[in-house]
């Protein structure tokens, strides 16, 4: 024993074919995590654009919403937010232990689910941009 | 054999190069023998009959100069029914490479020693069929624990966290007679059943991501073994205390983040991840005060 090989962190993330489905359920809450809080700094830096009057915050919100990348990133956004929203209903009756057996089936209906939504809200969303 | 005649004719031919030093002479006849050695070993992979199966195995050995880096080796191992990673493993350490080095012992799932990442998952050699995996077969050690030679991982962590947890019954009191059974109802003994057939074989906290990242993680072995006595109805109250105060720091039941990693790889089918949730729970309900 005068030495070991210790692999390196190659083991988690080089192997990311090999994630089950609650790693992955786990990998996405956290990146949707970080993406909402991100997206929050942004929401306050628009809102407050109404400190400098209305004037200021009607124009700051339609030439936003006038670009076509925006209403892309929204429905986005609600993906993210959707997504996080159900897997963290999930995650609240993995901490009861209420269906640990099934943890990895809620955990695809919660995609399927996001997905269904996302496509739903995108006229909405979408409609007069382009 | 100097003291057969035709013998020496060939002695003398050998030494006529006699400038040469006699160590390089030594060198090139071993490198003449392991080359025959290398084809009958191919001769005898070619010889097999019947279906076989490429097993490529991990090997380190930090000891032996060029062999310090890792590197895979495949073996050509004759697949037969009911064929076990085990099972081929000890077919390519016996006939083609005897410092191939792996652990095992009981090869029925008991002992534990053979817990390997077999095709990407951690599980043990010898409850895994060959016929159940995808060939050719990876055999790698464990992920996350130092590999110390070929298949063998340091186990130290893994033991450590283990007693950490306090692995041992404590009542508070004993019964009267001196061979009087400590009883315990069915019901409760439902509860603690999976739990006590952990074997600590080690591919729960191999393939924890948490654990991984966080060294003081006590892991799902060793909760679970907190589990198998707090949960036990004979426990003490005190111990039951202790063994509370260990499993609810930070760097206990608090760390798992329910990615079911230990469940889905556990060999002996322990619901680790509701066991660890069932003592987070106990944590609440026993910090939680409403005043």
């Amino acid at each position: 024993m005068s030495q070991s090989y210790d692999r390196g962190l190659i083991e988690d993330f080089g192997r990311w074919r090999e994630f089950t489905a609650g790693m992955w359920a786990w990998v996405f809450h956290k990146f949707t995590g970080w993406v909402l809080i991100g997206y929050l700094f942004t929401h306050i830096a628009v809102l407050s654009t109404s400190l400098q009057g209305a004037e200021t915050f009607n124009s700051t919100i339609q030439g936003l919403e006038s670009l076509a990348l925006v209403r892309l990133l929204e429905v986005g956004l609600l993906a993210v937010a959707v997504f996080h929203i159900l897997n963290g209903i999930r995650l609240l009756f993995v901490d009861l232990g209420v269906g640990l057996e099934s943890q990895d089936k809620s955990f695809y209906a919660s995609l399927v689910l996001t997905g269904v939504i996302v496509v739903a809200s995108v006229p909405t969303f979408v409609s007069g941009a382009f | 054999m100097s003291t057969q005649t035709p013998d020496t004719e060939t002695e003398s031919e050998a030494e006529q190069p006699s400038s040469k030093p006699h160590h390089e002479r030594r060198l090139a006849e071993k490198r003449e023998r392991a080359e025959t050695k290398e084809a009958e070993r191919a001769a005898a992979a070619q010889d097999i009959k019947g279906e076989t199966v490429e097993l490529k195995v991990f090997r380190f050995d930090p000891e032996i100069e060029g062999k310090e880096e890792p590197r895979f080796d495949s073996f050509t191992i004759p697949f037969e029914k009911g064929m076990t990673v085990l099972d081929a493993l000890i077919y390519a350490r016996d006939q083609y490479d005897s410092s191939l080095t792996f652990r095992h012992s009981c090869r029925q799932a008991v002992c534990g020693s053979d817990a390997f990442f077999i095709n990407g998952r951690q599980q043990l050699g010898c409850q895994t069929q060959m016929a159940d995996l995808d060939w050719p077969v990876r055999v790698e050690p464990l992920p996350h624990q130092d590999v110390v030679k070929d298949l063998v991982v340091e186990m130290d962590h893994f033991y450590d966290q283990m007693e950490a947890v306090d692995p041992f019954f404590d009542p508070d009191d004993l019964p009267e007679g001196e061979l009087e059974e400590q009883r315990q109802s069915p019901e409760n003994r439902e509860n603690i059943k999976l739990s006590t057939r952990c074997i600590w074989c080690g591919a729960c906290m191999s393939s924890c991501n948490i654990a991984a990242g966080d060294n003081k993680y006590l892991g799902p072995a060793a909760i679970n073994k907190a589990y198998r006595f707090y949960m036990d109805e004979r426990e003490g109250e005190q111990k039951r205390q202790e063994r509370l105060e260990i499993i609810e720091q930070e760097h206990g039941v608090w760390r798992c983040q329910t990615q079911f990693s230990c469940t889905n790889v556990c060999p002996k089918d322990i619901p680790l991840t509701e066991h660890i949730q069932e003592l987070k729970r106990e944590a609440v309900k026993q910090n939680l005060k409403f005043w």
